[in-house]
This record gives structure tokens, sequence and C-alpha cells, in this order.
């Protein structure tokens, strides 16, 4: 059986971790390679990097960034944050990330979507998508609307249309992030999620709101993602990967358990 | 030497750096049909679609020496997903016949996503069965967790052929063995321990 996916995004600007990450012990300063290879060890699924540098001319760092993370981290993991051409794109996958994870560019673009799917396969492209609940309108029936630039641009797509039209072009996950729930740490949108994970066929990443493991199942179950996607709950060091799987495990959900340190 | 063959599909640099942290010095990735030669081993990768890797592959000059290495002078050699589909005869994926290494061929699931509410490409973290006793699993304990993306698998014309089946909708084949012939469908690069488990046996025990 298939088991539930407990996924984690680390944001790095310049290269190192992003204020947003409690740095735990002295070797770990800002380092995003050593903090990934901690979830590693301690058992995490998967990794999502976002890139947050501002200035273009410094992600090159982020490449370098890249290549350590794939020759130390044996899991699966995904980048983001300014990929805006398949040339980008290519980069990162090159570098040794498995997938790579477009928004905002695939909104303006959506012809990305489909030429890094026909590119790299489908299995290699997450659309991740910004949704904020504006409730139900002509333009907007599900009620929660597309937007960009962090949230503060809506740009009047119907999100549940948007995911199919996503599927449709060619990606091969969602990451569906709530900005009303995102930074509350009060759970995750349940409804949005479930919403567009019965819309559509492929893997479904609900991000924005997790605070505890049962926000977690909570959404794992009722809101019927295949995965969770958390952040401050484990840089915080509130909730160990062992205790969040324990946790979903002996509730009934098919988890990966966290198992035996690893070098 | 491991040669992890370059057709141009999939990242190849994960293999190499697993191979690396189990100690392996002498991999290298190489397109290069006098390399293969030399090979004592061989791994086949692949990610993406099945007609375009074996058009690559013909493309790479490399599908005669890969025969007579494979079929010839039996060296071992390990498919690793789309690699795995490759060495079966055929695929519902392409119209291109396979390498045809084992009596196999590659499937779609065969179940509607709709109505059983499980999802295609089957990715994440699974399971797997043993069906039979094998080198790539020794050592291997049960609940062993793979990472897998795919949407085709194989079907063995051959019982005997199947060393491990996974669920999802129903049994597939996830690693398959005939003689000195290889292949596993998840990614042992990205299965964390497990997976270092089967490199560690494929590089020691084959």
């Amino acid at each position: 059986m298939l088991t539930k996916r407990v996924i984690s995004c680390l944001d790095v600007r310049d290269g190192k971790l992003a204020k947003s990450i409690k740095f735990v012990d002295t070797k770990d300063i800002g380092d995003p390679v050593e903090r990934a290879r901690k979830y590693y060890q301690e058992g995490l699924d998967e990794l999502v990097f976002y890139d947050i540098t501002a200035s273009s001319d410094r992600r090159d760092i982020m490449i370098d960034v890249v290549s350590e993370v794939a020759s130390q981290v044996f899991i699966p993991f995904s980048v983001g944050g300014g990929l805006r051409t398949v040339e980008d794109c290519s980069r990162v996958l090159l570098a040794g990330a498995e997938k790579v994870n477009v928004n905002s560019a695939a909104v303006k673009n959506p012809g990305l979507i489909s030429e890094a799917s026909r590119a790299f396969g489908a299995q290699a492209v997450v659309l991740s998508m910004d949704v904020l609940r504006v409730g139900p309108g002509p333009e907007i029936p599900s009620g929660y609307e597309i937007v960009i630039n962090g949230g503060r641009t809506p740009m009047g797509i119907d999100a549940v249309a948007w995911a199919r039209r996503g599927e449709d072009l060619g990606a091969g996950e969602l990451v569906v992030n709530s900005i009303d729930a995102d930074g509350t740490r009060e759970g995750y949108e349940i409804t949005l999620t479930r919403m567009i994970a019965d819309a559509v066929r492929i893997p479904v990443i609900a991000s924005g709101g997790g605070g505890t493991p049962g926000h977690m199942f909570e959404v794992l179950t009722e809101g019927r993602a295949d995965a969770a996607l958390i952040a401050s709950m484990l840089h915080y060091g509130e909730y160990t990967i062992a205790e969040i799987k324990s946790y979903l495990s002996n509730r009934g959900l098919p988890i990966r358990k966290a198992g035996m340190p690893v070098t | 030497m491991i040669v992890i063959v370059d057709y141009g599909m999939g990242n190849l640099g994960s293999i190499l750096n697993m191979l690396k942290k189990i100690g392996v010095t002498g991999a290298k990735i190489s397109s290069s049909p006098d390399e293969v030669e030399q090979a004592d081993k061989l791994i086949l990768p692949g990610v993406g679609a099945f007609d375009t890797g074996m058009k690559r592959l013909a493309e790479t000059g490399l599908l005669e020496v890969l025969n007579e290495k494979v079929l010839k002078s039996k060296t071992p050699t390990l498919g690793v997903c789309l690699g795995m589909q490759l060495i079966t005869k055929s695929s519902e994926e392409g119209q291109l016949p396979g390498l045809g290494w084992i009596d196999a061929r590659t499937i779609r699931f065969q179940f509607d996503p709709r109505q059983t509410g499980l999802k295609i490409p089957h990715m994440g973290w699974n399971f797997i069965e043993f069906q039979r006793e094998g080198a790539l699993l020794m050592d291997m304990y049960p609940g062993s967790r793979f990472y897998f993306v795919h949407s085709y698998h194989v079907v063995c014309g051959n019982a005997a052929d199947v060393l491990a089946t996974t669920n999802y909708g129903y049994d597939f084949v996830s690693i398959v063995q005939h003689e000195n012939i290889m292949g596993v469908q998840f990614h042992p690069e990205k299965s964390h321990k497990f997976g270092m488990r089967i490199y560690k046996n494929f590089v020691e025990n084959t």
C-alpha cells in the first residue's frame, strides 16, 4: 500500500537557510545541506527547497546547494522559486533534483508546464498554487482564487479549474498552498484541499497551516491529500519526524516509519 | 568497473552519488560502447517515455554492445524504473519493441483512477513482498520501503522471474531477475537505506 508522505520545505536565500528556520545546533547554522541531511537521517520522506534569493545573479549559489544535497541526501527532493523557463528547470534537475516546482511563472505562462513536462516527464513537474479564499462568484465558482506574488496579486482564476488545467498540461503533482491558513498553524484548509484532490487524478500535497500532527492527520484523511507539507512545526524542533510519523501511523495511516538512524 | 549507461534519460548523478556513498570507487557514467564493453556490471537507468528511451539507446549506438554483454557475456545488469521496462519485449506506452532480455511486457496500471480513488502515476513510498530468494534481497528485511514514480509496470511471462511484488490496486512486479538480468521498478537511489541495500547487493552479490 502506498504510504502518505511527510514533506518539509526549506526556504533558502543566497545559499543559506532563511530566518523562518530555527538553528538547532552550531553545525547547523544556516546550512541547508546540513538541515536536509538531518531530516533525511531522521526519516523524512521528501524535501522541497524554495529559493527566495531576491537577485537573479545570485541564483547560481542555489545550483551548488542542489548538487551538494543530491550527493548526501537519498530521498526525493524538488526545487522551486524563480524558475521561469525550461532551461531554469533543466539546470536544477541536472544538478540532482528529482522535480521542479513552478508557481507564478506557470500562471503567467501555462506553456511552461507543458514544455517542462514534455522535456522531463510529468513526474518531474510539480505545480505549486497559492490560493486565497474569496467566496463563490461568477468567475470563481469554487470560492477559491489563484494568487501570485506571495498572495498579493489575485489572478481571477478559479483554483479548482487551474488544478485541472495544470493536470491537463502535464503537471505530475500539485502543491495546494492556502494563503489563508499559511502561518496560522491552526490547521490546513481542508475544504480547499479536498475539492482539488477530488477534481484531479494526480497526487495533491497540502500546504499551509500545519501546526500539529493532528492537523496533518486531518488533511491526509478528510482533506484527501496524498502528502502534507510541514515547515515551522519541524524547523522549530517542536516535533520530531519520528513523533509525527508514529502519531499518523498509530491512527491507522500508511506511513513510512522513521526507523533506525542512517549515516 | 560498473557502468551507468548514459543514453540521455534520467538522473544518472543520483545513482552515482549513492554508489559512492556505499563505497564503490570504480563506477562511471558512460555512453561509450568501449566502456560498456569493458564493464563488469551495468546499470540501465531511465526516467521518461518508453519509445524515447528505445530511440535514444539506438541513437547512442549502444544496442549491439549491450545485447552482447547482457545475453552472451552474461554481465550482471540492473534496469532501474524505465530501465526495467526497457528490458521487456514491449510496452503499452509505445510502439517500438523493447530490448526483450526477459520474457515480459510492460502495461499500464489496469484500474480506473476515478473508480478506485488510486492515482496514476503511482508516486511515493511503497512496500515490497518477497516472492523468492535472490541476490538483490540479501539482508533485506520485510517492511523495506522504496520510492516509486511510474504509470506502467512489468508483467512477467515466467513467474519464476518475479523476485518481489508491490501492491498498488493489485500486486505488480517490483523486482525481476532472470539469471544475470535484473530490474527494479522503484528508484533505489532515492530510497534511503533500503535503496543502498539494493545497490550494495547488486555490487557485492551478483
